[in-house]
């Protein structure tokens, strides 16, 4: 645990410096202002911003891990060569990475949200869920990115497969579920529906704003569903506890798989 | 110490260590020598703990490796090709690596002042030479004092002044009583160091012994040819 904390420490001076996390955060920082500046009204402001965060964190987190992992290689191997164990690196690396990235959004996107307080005064909460869900999709695509990056040795692959699966996520997926419950309209489907939303973590972080965001209709058909199924506060808590098992599950799988690989 | 006992390694089909039985004595210096592919990353990755699944055993000054990290506190390694996190200085390289093997004592920093790094501290990695971070990995494997240490291609990318400097290094770590083993594939101007000679050609050991024996043994003058000969299976 204590070198855990060592490599993450230096990990994170690296990355603070990087021009990835540099960048991330100029451009929230620009998009969020604009957004203010353009519209001035804060429900459109929110949910500009949750579809940018949605579509653009999971690709910047699962792109950058994976090319982090493969450019970071020979460094990799060269801690490993050192009396630390590979847990206390993997973890390192992982939060090293994370947090820096967590770190650029947020003040990215909370420095002109600051500046126009007075605009979302009724509409903190909402802030907060949207920083919430930020948070896990830059946690489950970073998890995800290692995964992937630990997996295959080919780095042309890696980052293909990275890209398949943020798309996959973002776009795919909803246009299959859509085209699911066209095939299927006179059938009863709405709980798979709302089933097959689960395990999206993109939709779930976008269930969690608009649950409290009182727009259950903008979001559609398994919106509106899951409204129904949870009521808002179950409803709340099962996607938060879906998100978190989505940031356990590829980040534990991916230690198991570094901790037992040949280098 | 080192000693590797029936050591076999495959991926997938492909046997690349067959039945190795080496013991590196205390105190001596080893030259790892073969051609590319012939196993010898492999070996050096296995000693290391980064290559994990093999049959076999490897002890390391007595301690069985069994997926623990505390014995690699003995050992410094010099990867062939090193690098480091770009936007971090030199300085903080040294400091981490001092953090993480929690020891700040005892510090051997002759080769950060030999090779001139004191001025490169400030400097950003992505900055530096590919020589100039050879320099550094160099360093940082000599720096804690380690009993054992292992020089993967050590003079690949060092102009020959580092170079002479790190085989000074070399020779003097060795009298101070440090087991070192280096490996190359092409003959290295560190051959002449070699006080034993391991000769590694597709997965087996072909030669184990002194330099003498082996040039002895072939007829040849010098080692890149007692080498070549092997290789060409002249020598059985």
């Amino acid at each position: 645990m204590n070198s855990l904390l060592k490599i993450l420490k230096y990990q994170m001076q690296d990355n603070i410096r990087s021009k990835w996390v540099l960048g991330c955060f100029l451009f929230f920082l620009a998009f969020t202002y604009w957004i203010i500046s353009f519209t001035g009204e804060a429900p459109k402001v929110i949910m500009s911003l949750l579809n940018i965060i949605l579509i653009v964190i999971p690709l910047i987190s699962i792109v950058f891990g994976t090319v982090y992992i493969y450019n970071n290689k020979n460094f990799i191997t060269f801690m490993l060569t050192q009396p630390v164990n590979r847990s206390s690196i993997y973890g390192g690396l992982y939060f090293g990475l994370v947090l820096p990235l967590i770190l650029s959004f947020i003040a990215g996107v909370g420095i002109p949200i600051l500046v126009n307080i007075t605009i979302f005064s009724e509409s903190i909460f909402t802030l907060i869920i949207i920083f919430i869900t930020g948070i896990f999709q830059v946690l489950i695509f970073t998890a995800f990115a290692f995964l992937i990056a630990t997996l295959n040795e080919d780095k042309l692959k890696g980052l293909g497969l990275s890209i398949f699966i943020w798309l996959f996520f973002t776009a795919v997926y909803d246009g299959l579920i859509l085209f699911l419950l066209q095939m299927f309209q006179d059938y009863p489907i709405e709980k798979f529906a709302l089933g097959l939303t689960l395990i999206n973590p993109v939709d779930l972080g976008r269930i969690l704003v608009i649950l409290k965001f009182d727009v259950s209709a903008l979001m559609g058909y398994t919106g509106a569903v899951f409204e129904n199924f949870f009521g808002k506060t179950t409803g709340f808590a099962v996607s938060i506890l879906v998100l978190i098992i989505w940031f356990i599950l590829p980040l534990t799988l991916g230690f198991k798989k570094f901790s037992k690989k040949d280098i | 110490m080192i000693e590797i006992n029936s050591l076999n390694k495959n991926y997938g089909s492909l046997n690349v260590l067959k039945n190795i039985n080496l013991n590196l004595a205390e105190g001596k210096i080893t030259y790892l020598v073969g051609p590319n592919g012939s196993g010898k990353t492999t070996l050096i990755k296995s000693i290391l703990g980064l290559v994990k699944k093999y049959d076999g055993s490897i002890l390391v000054n007595g301690e069985l490796l069994n997926g623990g990290s505390g014995y690699r506190k003995d050992i410094g390694y010099m990867p062939q090709s090193a690098s480091f996190p770009e936007n971090l200085t030199v300085r903080n390289i040294f400091e981490m690596v001092k953090d993480l093997r929690n020891n700040t004592e005892n510090m051997d920093e002759e080769l950060i002042s030999k090779f001139n790094l004191k001025n490169e501290m400030n400097k950003r990695l992505k900055n530096l030479s590919g020589g100039t971070v050879q320099k550094v990995s160099a360093a940082l494997a000599f720096l804690f004092n380690p009993s054992i240490l292992i020089l993967d291609e050590p003079t690949a990318g060092l102009d020959p002044v580092s170079s002479g400097i790190l085989k000074d290094k070399i020779i003097k770590e060795n009298g101070a009583g440090k087991t070192i083993l280096f490996t190359s594939h092409i003959m290295s101007e560190l051959e002449d160091l070699a006080q034993n000679i391991v000769f590694i050609l597709e997965g087996k050991i072909c030669f184990e012994g002194p330099l003498n024996s082996l040039i002895n043994l072939t007829g040849e003058k010098n080692l890149e040819r007692s080498v070549a000969s092997v290789m060409m299976g002249k020598v059985a």
